[in-house]
This record gives structure tokens, sequence and C-alpha cells, in this order.
């Protein structure tokens, strides 16, 4: 699958999408539930949660592993796909519209430190070999 | 499949297969000055009839006396066909492998267990058990901190068991976790859910209720695990099983029912052994069956669609989620489990009720003998299960030796646990003990304190 160009990506494997109202959805990549295999349930944060960049805030959980998921940006949670939790499998069928997370940035510089689809991409092969 | 070491021959091969010289080389990475050298003080070993004619000579100093002591481990009736079939080689020898699905027969056993325990205790799921009952409230707590998210306190009543409340403490207390104790009614040897109202402005991630509770009294659970709700914490409810096949199962108090069950499996056909091992066991509401640590085996269909036993929510569990599993100190017993499992079977629903009303109708009996005596009171007024307090008007250790040498053992000295009790005594009777046994107790203690 390829890897959307309108995101933006951590090493960790989240993806971000900045929204027009400044605020930022999160999800985790196509890779990241590749890796996973079938997913049974996922952990999300709190409505209100104030998150550091790099923080574990939630957690998705497959048939092999628990796996958290880090923030990728400092912020706000401001809302949650509650609906994913009675259907985590939404993230095997496509990873880049299942969402976690909204947030609303604390610091919109750090954005700029996140890798983009091509730097994603690259990074991916490189730890496939 | 019988336990079988590996020979001198096996070791020979598969140390030439990794390429190493000696056992010890495979431990090169540990830094000398972590390695402790020799054992000291361990004895050189002995053969198998030195070993048997020690153990002989040291059993014998135990002494064979009238077990009047519960106060958490219980002397009950265990049939032979329990230990005989749970010692069959297929159920002694196996451990759950880390290819757990190759052993169905062990997951097909603990699922049993699973069904049992949470039938028992009117949950929805249970675990394939814990350590022991103390570490299994220690992980109730664990559990209803990581679901409760706001609130790292654990309110645990005093009328807890003391040693549990201390193995709480010692698990919890290094994680942040603060546990606050609270008091009970002197009169009643109850928590008096009146008294609750002092703690209305302040949140708890759980409130532990204890049924019955350390003395043997009966906790008023349905008001204990209300108000618990009301203040948005968990309900842990601490069971005795033999009770719960006369008593309203966790799952059922108050208007929601209580969160999580705990409690020590050992009277289900576990001897008391000096102390173990034993089990704990754990069940808990669906809603926070993904924080419950330990395994849970499943059941589903193969390809073929034939039955087969599996391990469920295993991706929390340590193999895999390393330091981040929800424990990596708890273990299941298996062996212990598999005793309780056929304990069970065998007594059935109705068998394990005769148990716990006989156990309850002896310890009334034996209260009321006692009571009669000049010098012996209860202590409380709650209702009691098959235990009760008892205060004297001498110092229990006195009462309790003289008792020995005639041959029993009197209950368990309070005064350690609760100097504010007074010359209390723990009593316990159960179905293991005949009218006679009663009366030779009533007639001893009556001499003792004359």
């Amino acid at each position: 699958m390829s890897v959307p160009t309108n995101l933006k990506y951590s090493k960790s494997h989240e993806w971000v999408k900045p929204e027009a109202d400044g605020t930022v959805t999160v999800g985790i990549t196509h890779h990241a539930q590749e890796l996973l295999g079938d997913m049974v349930f996922v952990e999300l944060p709190e409505v209100g949660r104030k998150l550091k960049q790099k923080e574990e805030c939630a957690v998705a959980e497959s048939v092999k592993a628990a796996a958290d998921v880090y923030s990728p940006i400092s912020g706000e949670v401001i809302a949650v796909n509650s609906p994913l939790v009675d259907e985590p499998g939404k993230i095997n069928e496509d990873a880049f519209s299942a969402w976690l997370f909204k947030m609303k940035p604390s610091n919109a510089s750090e954005l700029e430190g996140l890798l983009d689809a091509a730097a994603y991409t690259e990074l991916v092969e490189n730890e496939d070999h | 499949m019988p336990f079988i070491p590996h020979t001198e021959e096996d070791i020979a091969e598969m140390l030439a297969s990794i390429g190493a010289k000696t056992i010890e080389e495979l431990f090169d990475e540990i830094p000398k000055e972590l390695v402790s050298g020799e054992l000291t003080g361990v004895p050189p070993g002995l053969s198998e009839m030195e070993i048997s004619r020690l153990m002989m000579e040291r059993a014998t100093t135990d002494g064979f006396y009238q077990n009047f002591i519960g106060a958490g481990a219980y002397e009950h009736h265990i049939p032979a066909a329990v230990w005989q079939i749970t010692t069959r080689g297929e159920f002694y020898s196996s451990y759950t492998p880390y290819q757990a699905e190759a052993s169905q027969g062990t997951l097909q056993l603990l699922y049993e267990y699973q069904t049992m325990m949470a039938s028992l205790t009117g949950m929805d799921v249970s675990n394939a058990s814990m350590y022991d009952g103390a570490t299994a409230l220690a992980e109730a707590a664990l559990m209803a901190v990581r679901s409760h998210k706001t609130s790292r306190r654990i309110l645990i009543p005093k009328t807890v068991h003391p040693i549990y409340r201390q193995v709480v403490r010692a698990i919890v207390s290094n994680q942040k976790i603060e546990v606050v104790e609270l008091p009970f009614n002197t009169q009643s040897g109850q928590i008096e859910p009146g008294s609750l109202s002092e703690f209305a402005n302040e949140e708890f991630a759980a409130l532990v209720i204890p049924q019955p509770n350390f003395f043997g009294v009966l906790e008023q659970v349905d008001a204990l695990t209300d108000w618990a709700h009301s203040k948005n914490a968990f309900a842990i409810g601490v069971v005795n099983p033999t009770a719960l096949a006369l008593l309203t199962p966790p799952g059922e108090w108050g208007s929601k029912g209580a969160d999580i069950a705990v409690g020590e499996g050992q009277p289900l056909g576990i001897p008391l052994s000096s102390g173990g091992p034993y089990f704990g066991f754990m069940a808990c509401k669906n809603e926070l069956v993904r924080q419950m640590p330990g395994r849970i085996i499943g059941r589903t269909t193969d390809l073929d669609n034939k039955e087969g036993f599996v391990l469920t929510l295993q991706a929390r569990e340590q193999h895999i989620r390393r330091s981040k599993a929800t424990s990596n100190i708890c273990t299941n017993q298996g062996l212990m489990v598999t005793a309780a499992t056929i304990f069970m079977s065998l007594v059935g629903p109705e068998g394990l009720r005769r148990i716990a009303a006989q156990s309850h109708a002896n310890t009334l009996e034996l209260v009321e003998q006692l009571e009669k005596i000049n010098g012996v009171k209860r202590t409380f007024s709650g209702p009691v299960f098959h235990e009760a307090a008892l205060t004297l008007s001498a110092p229990v250790a006195g009462v309790l030796s003289k008792l020995k040498q005639k041959g029993m053992l009197g209950g368990l000295d309070l005064q350690g646990y609760y100097p504010e009790l007074g010359n209390a005594l723990l009593v316990c009777a159960t179905e293991t003990k005949i009218a006679a046994d009663l009366q030779n107790y009533a007639g001893a203690l009556k001499q003792v304190l004359s």
C-alpha cells in the first residue's frame, strides 16, 4: 500500500494529519498494523489528557502483541475514535482512515520535525532489510 | 509423560551443538563480581533412603493435634480420589508449556477450572489462577488502579487478613499507590457502612470488601459495593470459596455487583501442608478483562471445526509484553488448580454447599458450648460463617499452650495483629470436626480457664 503524501509520520509508526482548523488527527500506519497482525483491541487516551511528544498514550493490541502508541507531538487530546474499540479490525482494513484520536497541538513546530511520506517510506524499507 | 531430567549425554550433545564446552560457559556474559560463587550452608546431597528417614523424623515432630485454627487456611476433608487423580503423570509433571496449545488436556482442565470459578463467584471471567490469595488481592489492587486512571489510592478495611494487607502494601507501595486503612466497629466486628462518610470527599480507585472477614464475620457487602460504585471506585471482593456455596456471590453484590473477586483457593482440596503451596483465584467483569493479569484459556474451533482450547488474551503477558506486562510476579499454580478442579468436580455444587453448611453449623455449635464457660464471651455481635473471635479472661498465648498439651491447636491468638481486642482468640471448626471433638475442646478450655 502506498504511503499517503498528505500525512506526516513518526519514527514509531504513527501517522499525523494536520487539519484545516489547526488540530491534528493521529493513527497508526499500514506498516504498523501489518507488523502487529489481526487487531483485537485498542485502548484510547482520555479526552482532555495533555500529552508530551513521544509519551505512551494508547495501546494497539493484536492476537500476538500489545504495542504502545506514542504521541507524535505534544498537545491535548480533544476527541477519540470510540467506535474503533468495538471494531479494531478497521485498522487492518484501512489504517490511514481508522484514526485513534485528535489533538490540539501545544507546539506546532514539532510537526516540522516529523517525517514526510518519502522519508517514512525509506525508514520502513530500511527496517525490512 | 513422566518428568525426565537431562542426562549427561543430553547435556554434552546440546553443548556440542551450541559450541560451548561447559554449562558455566553459557553464563560468561555475567560480570564476575555478580556471580555468587559457592552456596554455603547447603548440606551435601542425601540418598533417597536418608532423605526419607530425615523427613519422617521431622514430620513426627509436628505432632498430631486436633486443629481449630482457620485464619486464612482451612482444614477440610479431601476425598482420596482428588490427589490420586492429580498425581497421575499426565497432570503431575506437566507445566503449561510455551507451546501451550500442544497440551490440550492441561488447557481443557484450566478452562473447566475457570468456568467453575466464574460460576462460584458470579463473575464473567476467571483467569487460570494466581500465586496465592494475598498476591491475588495485590494484583486486584493494581488492576483497579490501572483501570481507574485518576486515583492511585486503595481503601482496605482492617477486617481484611492482616497478612494480605502486608502483602498488598509490599507489592503496591513502590508503584506510588497509597493504601488507606479503614477501621471497623469493635462491637460488631464489621465495617460500619456509616463510617464511610468520613471519606465522602476523597477519591479511591477501589474499596476492598472481605466476605467473610478475617474474624469470620459477614460484612454488609451490598451497602459497601454500592458505596464504592457511588464514589466511582471499583469494588474488590476477597472471598472464601467454601462460603460462596452458601452466600451471595460477589458478582451479585449491591445493585451492580463487585468488579473483581479474589481469594485463597486452598479450601478447595489443597492440604494445609505447613502453609503451601496454595493458589489464588481471580475473577472479574468483562469490562476489566484486558487489565486482568495471568493467563486465560479460551475454547474455540479449528479449521476442521473441531473443538480446541487456546491461550486467550495473552498479548499482555510477560513473555510478549516484557516489563510492560499486566503482571511480572504472577503465576498460575497449575497443579493446585488441577486438584481444586477435581475436588470441585467430585463434591459438586451440592457437596460444596453441604461442606459449607456443616462447617458453619460446627462453628456455631462450638461457639455456643464455649460461651457457656466462665471467662469466655464472643468478641463480636456480627453473624459469622465458619470462624469466630472469642474474648477470654486470661492471656491467649498461655491458654493455647495448655490446650496444646491436651492435644489441640485451639485457634489463633489475635493479640499480635489486633492488640486493641485484648485477650481475643480466633476459632474455627470445619466439617472435619465431630460432636465429640467440639465437646472435647469445650471441656479442655473449661479446665484451662478454671
